[in-house]
């Protein structure tokens, strides 16, 4: 299969995957504080087409669609969000703390920045046990603004440590823009004061953040270390929830929509036939009425207590 | 008046009062305005007194350490107090050091307020409460308002003090309406209160228990079971002789607790009675606290982790060796409904 198609499949499949998350979100089903990822697809296609399976990703609580990308069971993370024993994390987590060790999903945190030293522990465990595997740390904006961040790239680049960090930069962490948050100094461009190399890509042209991906992959599997990708990208749905936080007025509406014209996805429309594009959604469809119905169907986990003493 | 509408009414009240009073904390101007607490905060007072941060949570509790030193009184808020365990360091070494450290040079008046989540699967990360890590630390203040007239009282007396003070709020409380007196009035810290008079038993509840011991103590008024019930408030300075005057009364002690036992506050409840009023007991203590776990996310374990009034309500009964009823359906309180 070309690698475009690859990459247009993975992103429709984890847009129609959060597309249907949204929709029954409402009936309840679903009771988790769910972050979507809607419009942010070119990222982690485009990372994950440049990893094997033994590399691994630790990223955050807006992960269905990283999970996805690295090859996590889409059962699973389905009876993960019902909330079900069979889940990824068996109903134990929710949808803000996936995992999917065989697929080198590792387990996502919901503290912002939380997993950066993860990816970081985890090339150094590489580094220890002479593997040539490939760690990525994904983050967002945001988690740029903690101390941990800046300790992990010290310590990644004075090790020379096989990390790729990924940086998703959507413009706001939850209700607040970058500008807000940040001196206006490119992420990417900061990285000279750690004595890491870096790029700034589109975020919504897979093809375009795979080269990068690609080249930081191969850096790391040589022993040359650490590199940083700086992806602007944004999200189409409000921070937590599946609803439009645009409409209700809290980011702009002319953003939103200049973002939209740029969709990952239709990007690439014209690279497969409306024959391939036609197949691609009938098959994920089936995966998805699927995963459903294994999950309504699937045990709930039982308590790991026992009721007090002075109850029984 | 909702609780947290006093909790806003509270920082309104101490801004227009001093203005070396500010606030700020991820969210605190934006349009949620930390669940309705700090909205219009900005607008009153400025975007030098309500302010966004950076997700810098660590710096800028020491940032605010720096700035009680040349006179502020900053008003830190998190909308997770599972966020704050990024600060400890400042908190703990070094907020909670400094009147010590330097023999009273510098006291550090410091409001940490910091929200616990509960309910639609908010998971392992976005759950946990927390006081009894901070009430074992020399050098903090630990409230934990349970209505909306101490959510207010107590907020005011928290800026009034010259110590760092955790304040923490239970998110399921935000919602309870209660009478709260208008313009400045305190809440001692350092002060139980009896909501409850009673002879048999003596409850002690922390935060969103002091609803559920109600619930229980009224139940157990039919079965002919007097129980009193102490609303313990403040953490750290523990009310011990409120609690030791209650139990030398009633021979009998419940300590219902909304964190985990083991090492906490009801496990420092049931010392402070063994060391000074094991005499008095009737029967051994019970505590009704969390299952010794992280808070798991699925509907279907969730709502039964919390133990509620049914639970404390049995645990009363058990003192009383006068075993299990029927009688108490589970927790009434109503759930929070997502996204966040
Ligand atoms: C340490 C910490 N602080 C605050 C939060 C609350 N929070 C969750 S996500 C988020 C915004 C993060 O923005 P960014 O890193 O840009 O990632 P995005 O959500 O945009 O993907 C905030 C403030 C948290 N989970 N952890």
């Amino acid at each position: 299969m070309s690698l475009e198609r690859s990459l247009y499949e993975a992103m429709l499949r984890m847009r129609m995957v959060e597309e249907t998350i949204a929709a029954i979100y409402p009936d309840r089903e679903i009771r988790s504080p769910t972050h979507l990822y809607i419009g942010q697809e070119g990222v982690a296609a485009g990372v994950c087409a440049a990893l094997g399976r033994q590399d691994v990703v630790a990223a955050n609580y807006r992960s269905h669609g990283w999970y996805l990308a690295k090859g996590g069971s889409l059962r699973a993370m389905v009876d993960e969000l019902f909330g079900r024993a069979t889940g990824c994390s068996g109903g134990w987590g929710g949808s803000m703390h996936l995992i999917d060790v065989d697929a080198g999903v590792m387990g996502t945190s919901a503290i912002v920045g939380g997993g950066m030293s993860h990816a970081v522990g985890s090339a150094l465990a590489d580094r220890i046990l002479g593997r040539a595997q490939v760690s990525v740390a994904v983050f967002g904006d945001g988690a740029v603004e903690e101390g941990p961040w800046h300790e992990c790239l010290n310590f990644a680049s004075l090790k020379r440590l096989p990390v790729v960090f990924v940086c998703e930069n959507n413009l706001w962490a939850a209700f607040s823009p970058l500008k807000d948050r940040q001196p206006p100094v490119e992420i990417h461009e900061r990285m000279k004061a750690y004595g890491i190399p870096s790029e700034l890509v589109d975020g919504n042209d897979a093809l375009a953040v795979h080269r990068a991906a690609a080249v930081a992959a191969d850096r790391a599997r040589r022993g040359h270390g650490p590199s940083l990708i700086e992806c602007s990208t944004y999200r189409w749905l409000e921070h937590c929830g599946p609803n439009d936080d645009v409409a209700q007025g809290f980011r702009p509406a002319e953003e939103l929509e200049g973002w939209k014209a740029r969709c990952p996805i239709l990007r690439m429309r014209s690279l497969v036939t409306d024959e391939e594009d036609r197949s691609i959604r009938a098959a994920v469809m089936r995966e998805i009425e699927d995963a459903l119905a294994h999950a309504r169907r699937a045990p709930w986990p039982e308590p790991s207590w026992k009721p007090a003493y002075y109850e029984v | 008046m909702k609780f947290r509408e006093a909790v806003r009414a509270a920082t309104v009240e101490v801004m227009r009062k001093d203005a070396r009073v500010f606030v700020l904390g991820i969210g605190v101007p934006d349009v949620k305005g930390i669940f309705g607490t700090t909205v219009g905060l900005a607008d009153e007072f400025g975007a030098d007194r309500a302010f966004d941060i950076p997700l810098s949570e660590s710096a800028v509790t020491g940032i605010c350490v720096g700035a009680t030193f040349r006179g502020l009184r900053p008003i830190f808020v998190h909308q997770r107090i599972d966020f704050t365990m990024l600060t400890m360091d400042q908190i703990v070494n070094h907020a909670a050091k400094w009147r010590a450290m330097f023999h009273g040079a510098h006291p550090v008046p410091l409001v940490i307020r910091a929200i616990v989540g509960r309910g639609w699967g908010n998971g392992p990360q976005h759950t946990q409460s927390h006081h009894g890590t901070f009430a074992h630390i020399p050098g903090l203040k630990v409230v934990v308002p349970a209505t909306p007239h101490d959510a207010k009282g107590l907020l005011i007396a928290a800026v009034e003090d010259d110590d760092p003070v955790i304040y923490i709020e239970h998110r399921w409380l935000h919602e309870e309406d209660g009478e709260v007196p208008d313009g400045y009035y305190e809440v001692p810290i350092g002060k139980a209160a009896v909501v409850r008079a009673g002879n048999d038993v003596t409850v002690a509840a922390v935060g969103p228990y002091v609803g559920e011991a109600l619930k229980a103590a009224g139940a157990l008024a039919g079965e002919g079971v007097s129980a009193e019930v102490l609303d313990l408030r403040t953490l750290r300075p523990l009310d011990s002789e409120t609690l030791l005057a209650s139990v030398r009364r009633t021979g009998r002690l419940v300590v219902a607790d909304a964190d985990w036992g083991p090492c906490g506050v009801s496990a420092e409840l049931l010392a402070v009675t063994a060391e000074h009023a094991f005499g008095a007991l009737k029967a051994p203590p019970v505590r009704v606290t969390w299952p010794d776990s992280p808070v798991p996310s699925s509907q279907a374990l969730e709502p039964g982790f919390y133990p509620g009034a049914r639970q404390i309500h049995a645990a009363v009964r058990y003192t009383l060796s006068r075993g299990a009823s029927a009688g108490l359906a589970g927790s009434s309180t109503k759930p929070f409904e997502g996204p966040f």
